[in-house]
């Protein structure tokens, strides 16, 4: 049978602040455990929370990037619950009344654009982390758990899409895509690794209109965990309906390694998290000379720059994803398009040798030796056949560890490509005098020996033979 | 009787808390006359009345993004039952 | 004249002119508190050295010449609900009877900074949830007055030991009633504050949008010196008041003629003792009498006032209270724990005492899904009407009067099984707490040899109005009755 894919993703992101949601403690990424608190989010008796104006510009730009209307009046709840790592034991989050509603994103596949609905973006505290001891060292069978609330009470923004998506491939795109806006818009670091993105999805499979029974998949740490979770549980689920069977509303675990996802066993709680508006918090009114004013900070976001990419330039879909992925490798590829090469060519380079030897290094593009002028200055000596695409490419290299403009390493090393054709005649001479059975086989209609006479004359030419004049030359010559 | 020993229990549940048989009768029968005549209140038309949630006609109050002084690890946990290294040791959860 | 008698002005006045010094004046009084505290109980806590070596302090600062504060060298006494550094800090309750804060309350800080000499830290209901200070892990208060007698509460410490002379003036916290209902059981005057006019930073939370600090003292004019103390803008406290204040103390202004008085109906119609309601009309004709314009008001919302508060303030307490779980701080049970369930089960079990317990499962379920439109939504919306009845009222009248108690001081245990009468206690007292206002209780007579309490309400941020009143009244009453069983 054929079944049709439902997802809805959540998605938490830590905020970049210098301090807490609610407190003047640190907000960045580890330290020693309980070294950056205060009475505040340690939750002791008589502390209050105040808010922090970065975290709630922070959402509101990016409640903006993601077109929504951002709420004349918001509050704050408490949702309360128990957990240990919770400090007072509710958290400060938003409910009926968030700071951003009613958005949309569009995703950009092969071939076509999904539109994703916002449901919302709401500002929330986030919770300390639990350290389970014990022979296992996971959360079953541990003996006892160490509590750290360095990161208790970090701001977080949660994004609540509306159910829109249809496979693990657009899900995958959407999370991207939302990724590279949070990282134009310089709100938060995005590391799914580090925890600083979070998505949780909630995935369901149905034959007809109606909606099959959800379930919330957690733990997934990367995009390609996201896709790869997904696409287990659409599968998982439709083996289930075809044997029969019936889904389980349930909250299930992604285990990487395995490739599996399993039921989060969880001790039988009553969830009822009675919220309530938090008395410590006044409502959030924004001005809308505020709101313009944030408005006015965004930079163009993604989406925008795709489109202007695709259309002013001409290039295809995956090339644009890949250039405007991060905002400044995209601020890289129009800074190295002044140069007025080719765009295409520009792109192709970014987005594929320079981006591998970045990746190799672990070098960000904002540290990449290699400036956009010389990528500019690497295309035009390939237009103008200076040198050799093959040249090129080690050109890249040498200019990567360096740091040396291409042109002056030409000029150093006289690697200019051999172009002239009596220079090169005399060479594709001398191969065809030397090897009589690579002639023989080419007027037997062997391709391949072209392509070893055209070797022998680019070793002669130690690679700057101009491979075009070549082959055409070895041609005329034998025809 | 406008409460349950049901409905004594599943508060007592949420709020973390453990009762005698006798304990949940007696707050039964307590809560049950507070509730009886809290329920007063739905004898009042409040039609499109706006909740008040807060005493004050106060609107954006925010801290500047700045850091304040931590305490020291050993303040964080100096009130703590169990501590370990710096930290709160408490049993395991399942 | 023993020191522990002196007016809080004279104290002050020989310590600056070296007549007294503040270790003096310290020492009578912790004399006093050992001499009679253990038949009040008035103090959890008696801070002999803390005290000692802060007066030693003041006196250090005053003889080397430095300029210190007017009032720097009087005693305070603190409710044990403000957090002191270093200072245990218990709110009655057996989960935080080890519990020594990292930090000062900002009104602590204050009367720190302004040199008051912290004596201890004073008895109250656990968490502030009472009306008679029976509900105290560490044994109830007893009213100086007559000590089979409760002295209200929840800040039944504070007013006992005002009362009794074991400090000249207190600090109390005031949720729907607990600084002036226990002011007027033990004669003295308390006052609860516009919300947001003193910083609740470092005050343990019962209901957040209700609690207040306020002063408890022997007169009105102590009363604004303390209220200048600890009031003001606190960046801790989102909804702390911005803006400038006017000095009370300087603005208090006795004569008061002309202003419009609104006698409250629905507080001074059913369940007032007739004693009491005696002794009130006597203070109403008083004013009336000397030239301002008293007229019976009707506030019909105020019916409902009770019911509103008992789910508002619950319900805000039972997620106030989800932090005393055992982790970070305070009581944890004893013995092998299955899981960290069992751990907040039975710490909480042990932890709190039974009015605790009933009022976080009253608010539990006041919050529940199912229950959350019914009562709670319900409650905020009744808020609303009592917050508009007042503001119509404040288009004809200058301030509001009412009984500040139903009764004069009950028998310790009378109402302990019954919590819906004791509840009732709080009836006139509790409006002012849902709207937000300041109101005041001054003594104006005794019924039956106990002292009973005249409540005046203003808009507001219009103290200066409310203490000119109480000031006014003050001095026409000529109230200078002292607990016979002290003398």
């Amino acid at each position: 049978m054929d079944y049709l894919t439902t997802i809805g993703l959540e998605i938490h992101v830590e905020l970049l602040t210098n301090s807490k949601m609610f407190c003047g403690c640190p907000a960045d990424f580890g330290g020693d455990p309980n070294t950056k608190t205060c009475p505040v989010c340690l939750g002791h008796p008589g502390s209050l929370p105040v808010m922090n104006r970065k975290a709630v510009e922070s959402t509101i730009r990016l409640g903006l990037s993601l077109n929504c209307d951002i709420s004349p009046r918001s509050i704050f709840h408490r949702k309360n619950y128990f957990y240990p790592d919770m400090p007072k034991n509710y958290q400060i989050s938003q409910y009926d009344i968030p700071l951003c509603v009613g958005g949309c994103l569009d995703v950009e596949m092969e071939g076509y654009a999904r539109k994703v609905g916002i449901t919302r973006v709401h500002l929330e505290e986030d919770t300390g982390k639990s350290l389970h001891v014990g022979e296992s060292g996971r959360i079953h069978g541990a003996d006892f758990s160490l509590e750290n609330f360095n990161r208790a009470g970090v701001p977080l923004a949660e994004i609540v899409t509306e159910p829109d998506i249809k496979s693990p491939e657009e899900a995958r795109a959407f999370a991207q895509l939302l990724r590279s806006t949070i990282r134009y818009i310089g709100i938060s670091d995005g590391k799914m690794e580090e925890g600083s993105l979070r998505v949780d999805a909630n995935i369901s499979i149905s034959a007809g209109e109606e909606l099959g029974t959800k379930v919330e998949i957690k733990n997934m740490n990367s995009f390609k965990a996201l896709q790869r979770a997904l696409a287990y549980e659409e599968e998982r689920q439709r083996k289930v309906l075809n044997e029969g069977g019936t889904i389980v509303q349930e909250t299930r675990h992604w285990d990487d390694a395995a490739g599996i996802t399993h039921p989060l066993r969880s001790k039988e709680e009553a969830f009822d998290y009675r919220y309530f508006p938090e008395p410590d918090l006044l409502p959030v009114e924004p001005e809308p000379a505020w709101i313009d004013e944030l408005r006015e900070s965004l930079p163009e976001l993604p989406v925008a720059r795709a489109g202007r990419l695709k259309s002013e330039y001409g290039l295809p879909v995956e090339m644009v994803s890949a250039i405007i992925a991060e905002k400044a490798l995209a601020d890289f590829y129009e800074e190295a398009l002044k140069s007025g090469g080719d765009p295409r060519e520009i792109a192709k380079w970014i987005a594929g040798d320079l981006a591998a030897l970045l990746n190799e290094q672990s070098v960000d593009i904002s540290g990449s030796p290699v400036t956009p002028a010389y990528i500019g200055e690497l295309v035009g000596l390939i237009t103008k056949k200076t040198i050799s695409g093959k040249m090129a490419k080690d050109l890249l290299k040498e200019t990567f560890s360096s740091g040396k403009s291409p042109a002056k390493i030409v000029k150093e090393k006289g690697l200019l490509q051999i172009a002239d054709e009596d220079e090169l005649m005399s060479m594709v001479e001398k191969v065809i005098a030397e090897n009589p059975e690579a002639v023989e086989d080419f007027k037997n209609g062997k391709e391949q020996s072209l392509k070893f006479m055209m070797g022998q004359v680019m070793k002669m030419s130690r690679g700057k033979a101009n491979p075009q004049i070549t082959s055409d030359l070895i041609k005329q010559k034998l025809s | 009787m406008s409460i349950s020993i049901e409905d004594v229990e599943h508060v007592a549940k949420l709020a973390k808390l453990v009762l005698t048989d006798e304990e949940k009768e007696k707050f039964r029968r307590q809560l049950s006359d507070v509730l009886d005549h809290a329920k007063r209140i739905s004898e009042m038309d409040t039609g499109e009345t706006e909740p008040t949630s807060h005493a004050v006609p106060i609107v954006n109050v925010f801290r500047e993004d700045e850091r304040r002084a931590t305490l020291s690890n050993e303040e964080a946990v100096s009130n703590a039952p169990w501590a370990v290294d710096g930290e709160f040791k408490v049993p395991r959860i399942i | 004249m023993a020191i522990t008698e002196m007016e809080v002005k004279e104290i002050a006045e020989k310590i600056n002119n070296k007549e007294l010094s503040s270790l003096e004046v310290a020492e009578a009084f912790l004399k006093r508190i050992d001499t009679v505290d253990a038949g009040i109980n008035a103090y959890i806590t008696v801070a002999h050295s803390q005290a000692r070596k802060a007066a030693g302090e003041i006196d250090d600062r005053i003889a080397s010449g430095e300029s210190v504060g007017e009032y720097a060298g009087v005693p305070v006494g603190v409710k044990d609900v403000l957090c002191t550094e270093g200072l245990r800090t218990t709110c009655g309750s057996r989960i935080l009877s080890g519990f020594s804060p990292v930090y000062d309350a900002t009104v602590v800080k204050k009367i720190r900074e302004a040199g008051l000499v912290i004596l201890g830290k004073a008895n109250m209901d656990e968490f502030a949830m009472g009306s008679s200070t029976e509900n105290s892990y560490f044994g109830p208060t007893r009213n100086p007055w007559d000590p089979e007698r409760v002295p209200g509460g929840s800040s039944g410490g504070s007013a006992a030991l005002v009362a009794a002379g074991e400090a000249p003036w207190a600090l109390g916290s005031d949720t729907g009633g607990s600084i002036r209902q226990p002011a007027a059981m033990c004669g003295i005057v308390g006052m609860k504050p516009t919300y947001g006019l003193v910083s609740r930073y470092g005050l343990v939370a019962f209901a957040s949008s209700l609690d207040q600090v306020g002063p408890m003292t022997r007169n009105v004019h102590d009363c604004a010196v303390l209220l200048d103390m600890i009031a003001g803008h606190d960046p801790l406290d989102s909804t702390s008041i911005p803006g400038a204040r006017p000095c009370y103390a300087d603005s208090l202004n006795p004569n008061v003629r002309g202003l419009k008085v609104g006698v409250v109906r629905e507080l001074t119609s059913t369940g007032i003792e007739p004693g009491v309601l005696r002794e009130f009309n006597k203070a109403v004709e008083l004013l009336a009498a000397s030239g301002l314009e008293c007229e019976e008001v009707s506030l019909s919302s105020f019916e409902y006032g009770l019911s509103a508060y008992y789910l508002i303030a619950p319900a805000e307490a039972s997620s106030n209270l989800a932090r005393f779980d055992g982790v970070r701080y305070g009581f944890r049970a004893e013995g092998e724990m299955e899981d960290i369930w069992e751990m907040y089960d039975r710490t909480r079990s042990e932890g709190f005492g039974d009015e605790v317990k009933r009022r976080i499962m009253l608010g539990t379920y006041a919050l529940s899904a199912g229950y959350y439109d019914e009562y709670y939504a319900k409650a905020l919306k009744v808020r609303t009407l009592i917050v508009e009845d007042f503001n119509r009222a404040w288009g004809k009248f200058d301030v509001l009067v009412s009984p500040t108690s139903p009764t004069t001081a009950f028998k310790i245990g009378e109402k302990v099984d019954d919590p819906l009468t004791m509840y009732l206690s709080d009836i006139c007292t509790i409006p002012v707490n849902l709207a937000g206002i300041p109101a005041i209780s001054i003594p104006c007579g005794l019924s039956g040899g106990l002292p009973v309490g005249f409540q005046i309400m203003a808009p507001p941020l219009q103290e200066e109005k409310l203490l000119s009143v109480a000031c006014g009244l003050e001095s026409l009453l000529g109230f200078d009755e002292k607990p016979p069983a002290l003398i």
